[in-house]
């Protein structure tokens, strides 16, 4: 049985198709890339295959569970880190683990041991009792990191896990990913812009573009098909050259309006 | 059970620490009590309506709730664009505990925040008729806020962004206030008028309050209790459709 499997899978908004017919799987204790460019699908596809949204078409199975017949195992099975911020910054790193534990129904003692290793290992120990709203990109992501994991999922999906960050925090980010998938076995499904990330780490990657796979394989086989040295051209090569606008949401207005309110303060 | 708890807990964490929005939503009925309380007090006594300030400050203790609830419930906006409502979307908890763990935190806020209101009405001057209904003016005080939470949750769950918040502010919290006789007596009352403040929710709240604290009221204790409950009931249900449409 694989991680995640998905079968000939549509969503239309209206008259948008924007993920159109696709069809993979990973299989368990893999680490796989969705690229594309934006607006390609990936969020969408995501959001599908963690109950956010539902499917127009298709078939997907989460750790052997139909995200929308059995949404609480599917939702049971899997972590998440999402595109945008999703943290509460009016509570603490613990308080923010503490009440994620306890969706997730984790028992009382087994939460508080968990919590205490997972803010060591994200590096946040120190500073588990201050509030969010002072944490830079890097340390939020990181206790993100941590709360995704906390309930032990089979599958960890991260959305653009690392953007924004620079070169050191992404290196460490990359560090616990890869422990965790060598040691719990977790099976990864990211996206990212950085092609290279891509490269270094997957397995596995599938190149989505205007909501279908258009390649999938291994870096190897993708450069090879391109008959590109690097994965960045290979991308290119197959997605074109042109820049895809996203129609802004309200949330990138909200998200532009509090960049320029918080200015300086958010390092 | 213990999801519901937390959910709670969030709430009144997050009213606990930001001060400015505590003491920010004071301004108004302080406003109402001191000013109108004041103002309209010896006009009000020759009238023949006796103490005004005894007949003011459930109105305002009403109005406080009712800003105070409408905005934990419009808070959700909030959740969904910080992205913090998506936490709780994908966590394995019916929709409906989210929904009601919500809104019996914003309840319990709006709660507090009427008995702050109620407090500050005693500094002006407001001297409730008996002890003893005290208890069943707070039970008063938590119905009209879950009602209102409860709204402004269903409202919010429809809602992108904070552009239509003006417009409920505008159209919905202010007509819900000045409409339901918080201000003035529903006796006679030009018929138009009587009859809209019939079909406010918050006369009922404010005649409720004003039954249990000041011992004068116009529909009766149990004719407002039964309509607050019924009408809980049905933004309860509304609401609870609503929220579980939310796709993000």
């Amino acid at each position: 049985m694989n991680a995640v499997e998905v079968k000939n899978l549509s969503k239309k908004f209206g008259d948008f198709i924007a993920v159109d017919n696709i069809s993979f799987e990973v299989p368990h204790g893999e680490i796989f890339a969705f690229l594309g460019p934006n607006g390609a699908g990936k969020t969408t596809t995501i959001k599908i295959l963690t109950t956010l949204l539902q499917r127009t078409s298709g078939e997907v199975m989460i750790n052997g569970f139909d995200p929308v017949k059995n949404q609480s195992e599917v939702r049971k099975s899997f972590g998440i880190v999402f595109q945008d911020p999703s943290l509460d910054e009016e509570l603490t790193a613990f308080e923010n683990l503490e009440f994620h534990g306890i969706l997730y129904s984790v028992p009382k003692q087994l939460r508080k041991k968990r919590i205490n290793e997972l803010l060591e290992i994200v590096e946040l120990g120190d500073r588990r009792n201050d509030l969010v709203k002072t944490f830079s990109g890097g340390m939020r992501r990181r206790l993100e990191i941590a709360r995704g994991l906390l309930h032990h999922p089979k599958i960890f999906f991260l959305d653009e896990p690392t953007v924004g960050l620079d070169p050191q925090t992404r290196n460490q980010i990359w560090q616990y990913i890869q422990n965790l998938n060598q040691s719990e076995k977790i099976t990864i499904f990211f996206t990212t812009h950085y092609m290279e990330e891509a490269d270094r780490y997957a397995q596995q990657i599938a190149i989505i573009d205007h909501g279908k796979i258009i390649e999938q394989g291994t870096t190897e086989s993708l450069k090879k098909k391109t008959g590109k040295d690097n994965l960045e051209d290979a991308f290119l090569a197959l997605t074109g050259k042109t820049i895809r606008d996203e129609k802004a949401s309200a949330t990138d207005h909200l998200r532009m309006r509090r960049a320029l309110w918080r200015g300086t303060s958010r390092r | 059970m213990k999801t519901i708890y937390v959910l709670w807990l969030r709430q009144l964490k997050r009213y606990v620490r930001s001060r400015s929005r505590m003491v920010g939503s004071l301004g108004q009925p302080a406003l109402f009590l001191f000013a109108l309380g004041f103002g309209f007090g010896p006009i009000f006594q020759r009238a023949g309506g006796g103490n005004y300030m005894n007949f003011l400050a459930p109105g305002v203790i009403a109005q406080g709730i009712l800003f105070t609830a409408i905005f934990s419930g419009i808070e959700l906006i909030w959740d969904r664009q910080f992205g913090f409502l998506k936490e709780t979307l994908v966590a394995p908890v019916p929709r409906l505990t989210i929904m009601f763990g919500r809104t019996l935190g914003g309840a319990t806020i709006a709660t507090l925040q009427g008995f702050i209101v109620f407090l500050l009405a005693l500094l002006a001057g407001f001297r409730p008729v008996s002890l003893a209904s005290l208890p069943a003016a707070f039970v008063v005080m938590f119905l009209i806020s879950f009602l209102f939470t409860a709204l402004g949750t269903a409202i919010a769950s429809t809602l992108q962004d904070f552009q239509g918040f003006q417009l409920i502010m505008n159209f919905l919290v202010m007509p819900l206030f000045f409409l339901s006789g918080a201000l003035f007596p529903l006796q006679g009352l030009p018929g138009p008028l009587n009859l809209i403040a019939s079909l406010d929710p918050l006369t009922y709240g404010v005649d409720a309050l004003r039954s249990t604290l000041s011992h004068v009221s116009h529909f009766g204790l149990t004719t407002d209790v039964s309509v607050l409950c019924a009408l809980t009931a049905i933004v309860l249900v509304i609401g609870s459709y609503l929220f579980s449409k939310i796709e993000i």
